[in-house]
């Protein structure tokens, strides 16, 4: 079958995703006793390569080193803990009822399901849930200062789409305790020489052979060197992919390429469309800007959004009275207020701005105010909670939070979607697994706050573990890696460094970016059209041309060379806007993170397609388009709602 | 739009063994709203234009977490602005005709990569020497079973949210790693989690500082002063003192 005007054709169905039957919460414990073991002396002679070192990668090559396997971890920047799940502020799930206030495994299971927009698997959600409550005594016990209160038992917070206090969280840094909670664990493992550390390389391809992910190549970034490393298997652990957008809270080196390679050598991608927009980020100051910085999400637990009634109300804020302010969330979601999910909250924001009712240069921002809470708790308690996030945003747009409002908008910061994997983490690819934000399970189609720090570190200590386990158990009859594959690969990361360097062209890699950027933005973003993603569609292609045979990349393969290494992510980002808009287009219903303006209710809230779009998008690399393979979604657990924050 | 014009002299070096010099650019119409590494963007975007080779420089996060960004601005680790990284150093701090220097941390165990970049490697091994509590994924108890005094706890944190950017190396006359490496041993030294390993790990630490080259401390306190996160010059007698007793 195929279709012409939506680029794609259609393929046979995913019909196991090898979650074992039987009650939801025996699934986890059915799969670990099933899973076979690998003998300890024979550990120390299997080989696993876990590229990426956030939290999911970084806990997992710690973790697979405990285990006593020979590892080889591998990072862009100049030492693991850079990584960018550093970033991340507000805090991290897990259902321990330490408040009593009715939180439970199943709770948060329920919470994500349906905060997912009902587009996730239940059984990869519900083994979440369960394993959730171990990160936070395995994170403590490695010295993760998180919040504690004063009877020196740990604090919690709510967060968005939750009415239970989950959420532990180390003031506005949770990311970076976290992050380097595993980055000491695996620096442990690396004096114990069960991990082998490659600082600056980027892994430019995957080596397959008989069928089985059995290595990668890397650039080494200091000497330009390509590299061979084999293995017996491959963890992607590489992040998401929302600077295809150019601007995003990501930071700057993030990027598709190592997923996207493994894409091409066949790993099916799952719902690239599903982007996460979110609510709270500093607004865009001017067409020089670099990255957008985000404001967590936990500043809605206090501060309160509005914009003025009126349009185009240019006084101050602090002279607009109360009469004339629309607290819009407040308004149209009284149940949930200022703490809609993200989608939600995005949303919103865009569309009083469309109305002309936003703030600041350009008209795009709504206030985030915190003159209530600053009245109701006194200026030292809000410093205490938000201290760091008032001085970063006062660093960076030169205003005091303390006296006028902030200005947030929306902007660019989870990919949901990512390659597919089954319920082992585990690729179409036999032998690759993804991990945390590179893969697509857990999330749906709109990830919940403070639920990515929980999947990152959920698949790395305490699922991949188990797992990888049972796929190496059989390593013995793997064979010899094919030395014509390796060279293969070799030859392709070669001629692509090559040909990027002999354009010779008039502009350079970052300004094809943007521009690039600005299209997925425009016609791929917060609201999406199937005119929008034509014209994207369009767009992308010709923009791809004009790149290939007018871009400018200075110096040699040869040493340090930052601007190839940009352009080879830039290169691949066009493909990967390709595949998204497709997903976009052929999914003609609004969910979680992908509204389709077509499909929304009388109150413009994103109308869901059950009947026709109950199922994961996987999709097929091929040189002349890729092909769709459905994953239907089956609720035995969740009843399907149309979601309601009213 | 009315932007400042501004000269940068900034250090150039071809490789380690490369002798470096410093390399004088202008730029012009800087917005006061842009960060001091979009303004480098901006030149570096010239440079590739006009064929000559784009000053290397480390970053990612930009917003003052990842601490991969780190150059001595005007003879200042990270520029003038206090408890601020390169990244979120921004243009209004400057003035229309200023001249700015821009140079690498200078520090004999952080040896140049290529211009800014440098090699910071040692940080890790300091870690890997002690840095962390041994608790493999699996083994961990119950996380209310320790409770932790909130001042301890509060303590611990403040010292942990050190980004391991080096700007302590690079301020100090010594080029000396003790705040880095006083911060990771006052961190886990104050939990109840870390008291098993604390002398062991002060000691190996202290002994992979010295190993690597890096300097004494002489209490000067430059090394707080340039610090993005604040991290205090009290830890280093901390970890002296859990040094000393280790050591008996």
């Amino acid at each position: 079958m195929s279709d012409q005007t939506h680029h794609y054709k259609v393929g046979e169905p995913i019909r196991d995703t090898k979650a074992p039957e039987g009650p939801i919460e025996d699934r986890w414990d059915k799969r670990r006793f099933s899973a076979k073991l690998v003998n300890p002396a024979n550990k120390r002679k299997i080989n696993v390569i876990v590229v990426g070192t956030g939290l999911a990668g970084g806990s997992a090559a710690a973790t697979l080193g405990e285990l006593g396997y020979q590892v080889k971890s591998f990072c862009y920047q100049d030492t693991p803990r850079r990584a960018h799940s550093i970033a991340a502020q507000g805090g991290i799930n897990a259902a321990k009822n330490y408040r009593g206030d009715g939180d439970s495994v199943y709770r948060l299971f329920y919470d994500t399901v349906k905060g997912g927009d009902f587009r996730a698997r239940e059984s990869n959600v519900y083994r979440l849930a369960q394993v959730s409550v171990n990160i936070i005594d395995q994170a403590v016990a490695q010295g993760v200062p998180f919040a504690r209160e004063y009877g020196g038992l740990l604090d919690t917070r709510s967060f968005g789409g939750a009415q239970v206090s989950r959420t532990f969280y180390a003031r506005g840094q949770t990311g970076q305790q976290l992050l380097l909670g595993a980055y000491s664990a695996l620096e442990r493992q690396i004096a114990a020489g069960t991990v082998e550390m490659h600082t600056r390389h980027e892994m430019l391809d995957l080596v397959i052979s008989d069928g089985r992910a059995r290595g990668v190549i890397v650039r080494d970034m200091v000497t330009g060197e390509i590299e061979t490393h084999l293995a017996d298997a491959v963890v992607l652990a590489t992040g998401g992919y929302g600077n295809v957008f150019f601007l995003s809270t990501n930071a700057k080196g993030c990027n598709t390429t190592a997923i996207w390679r493994a894409h091409q050598r066949g790993a099916m991608f799952a719902n690239p469309c599903y982007t996460q927009i979110h609510p709270t980020c500093i607004p865009v100051s001017g067409d020089y800007q670099s990255k957008l910085t985000l404001m967590s999400e936990s500043l809605r637990n206090d501060g309160r959004v509005w914009v003025p009634l009126a349009k185009g109300d240019a006084r101050k804020p602090a002279d607009i009275p109360e009469d004339e302010r629309d607290y819009y969330l407040e308004r149209i979601y009284p149940a949930f207020g200022n703490l809609v999910p993200r989608d939600i909250a995005s949303r919103a924001a865009k569309n009083v701005c469309d109305e002309g009712r936003g703030v600041g240069p350009g008209g795009l921002g709504v206030y985030l105010d915190f003159a209530d809470a600053i009245a109701r708790l006194g200026r030292d308690a809000v410093e205490k909670k938000y201290g760091n996030l008032f001085e970063m945003y006062e660093r960076i747009t030169g205003e005091n939070p303390y006296e006028t409002p902030m200005r947030i908008y929306p902007a660019v910061h989870y990919t949901m979607g990512g390659l597919w994997v089954d319920y082992d983490l585990q690729s179409t690819i036999p032998g690759l697994f993804v991990v945390g934000e590179a893969n697509f399970s857990d999330h749906g189609a709109n990830r919940l706050g403070a639920s990515a720090l929980m999947q990152g570190l959920a698949d790395g200590y305490f699922v991949l573990p188990t797992t990888v386990g049972d796929y190496l158990a059989n390593v013995k009859s793997f064979g010899d890696v094919d030395p014509a594959e390796v060279e293969q690969a070799r030859e392709a990361v070669q001629q692509k460094i090559d040909k990027l360097l002999s354009v010779n062209g008039t502009r350079t890699a970052d300004s094809y970016h943007r521009e690039l950027g600005k299209i997925m933005w425009d016609y791929c973003g917060m609201e999406r059209t199937e005119e929008s993603l034509r014209k994207a569609l369009e767009r992308i292609p010709e923009l791809r041309e004009e790149f290939w045979n007018n871009v400018k990349v200075p110096g040699d393969p040869e040493g340090l060379n930052q601007a190839l290494e940009r352009a080879g992510r830039v290169a691949d980002f066009f493909d990967l806007a390709e595949l998204m808009c497709i997903d976009a287009l052929h999914r003609t219903e609004s969910c979680g993170g992908h509204f389709r303006a077509e499909s929304q209710d009388a109150d413009g809230e994103a109308l869901r397609d059950d009947d026709n779009f109950a199922y994961v998008a996987a999709w097929e690399w091929g040189q002349d388009g890729p092909t769709l393979h459905k994953e239907v979604l089956d609720y035995e657990y969740v009843k399907m709602t149309q979601r309601s924050y009213k | 739009m009315s932007g400042m014009n501004l000269t940068l002299k900034v250090w150039r070096q071809n490789g380690p063994s490369d002798e470096g010099r410093m390399v004088t650019y202008k730029v012009e119409d800087v917005s006061p709203d842009m960060s001091f590494l979009e303004m480098l963007d901006v030149l570096n975007e010239r440079l590739i234009l006009a064929g000559d080779d784009p000053v290397a420089f480390d970053h990612d996060c930009r917003e003052g977490i990842c601490g991969m960004c780190g150059m001595v601005i005007n003879g200042v680790a990270h520029g003038e602005q206090r408890a601020t990284t390169t990244c979120q150093l921004h243009m209004r701090h400057f003035k229309d005709g200023d001249e700015i220097t821009i140079e690498p941390w200078r520090a004999a165990p952080f040896p140049v990569v290529k211009d800014l970049v440098v090699d910071r490697a040692a940080f890790d091994r300091i870690i890997q020497a002690g840095g962390f509590i041994s608790v493999p994924a699996g083994s961990a108890p119950d996380a209310h079973s320790v409770p932790v005094k909130k001042e301890d706890a509060d303590a611990a944190f403040d010292a942990a949210t050190c980004i391991g950017c080096g700007a302590c190396v690079a301020a100090c006359p010594n080029g000396s790693a003790s705040l880095f490496t006083a911060a990771k041993i006052t961190h886990l030294g104050l939990l109840p989690q870390g008291q098993p390993e604390r002398d062991s790990r002060a000691k190996a630490m202290v002994e992979q500082m010295d190993l690597e080259g890096f300097g004494g401390c002489t209490n000067t306190g430059e090394c707080t002063a340039v610090c993005p996160k604040g991290i205090p010059l009290d830890t280093i007698a901390r970890m002296n003192a859990d040094y000393l007793k280790a050591s008996k």
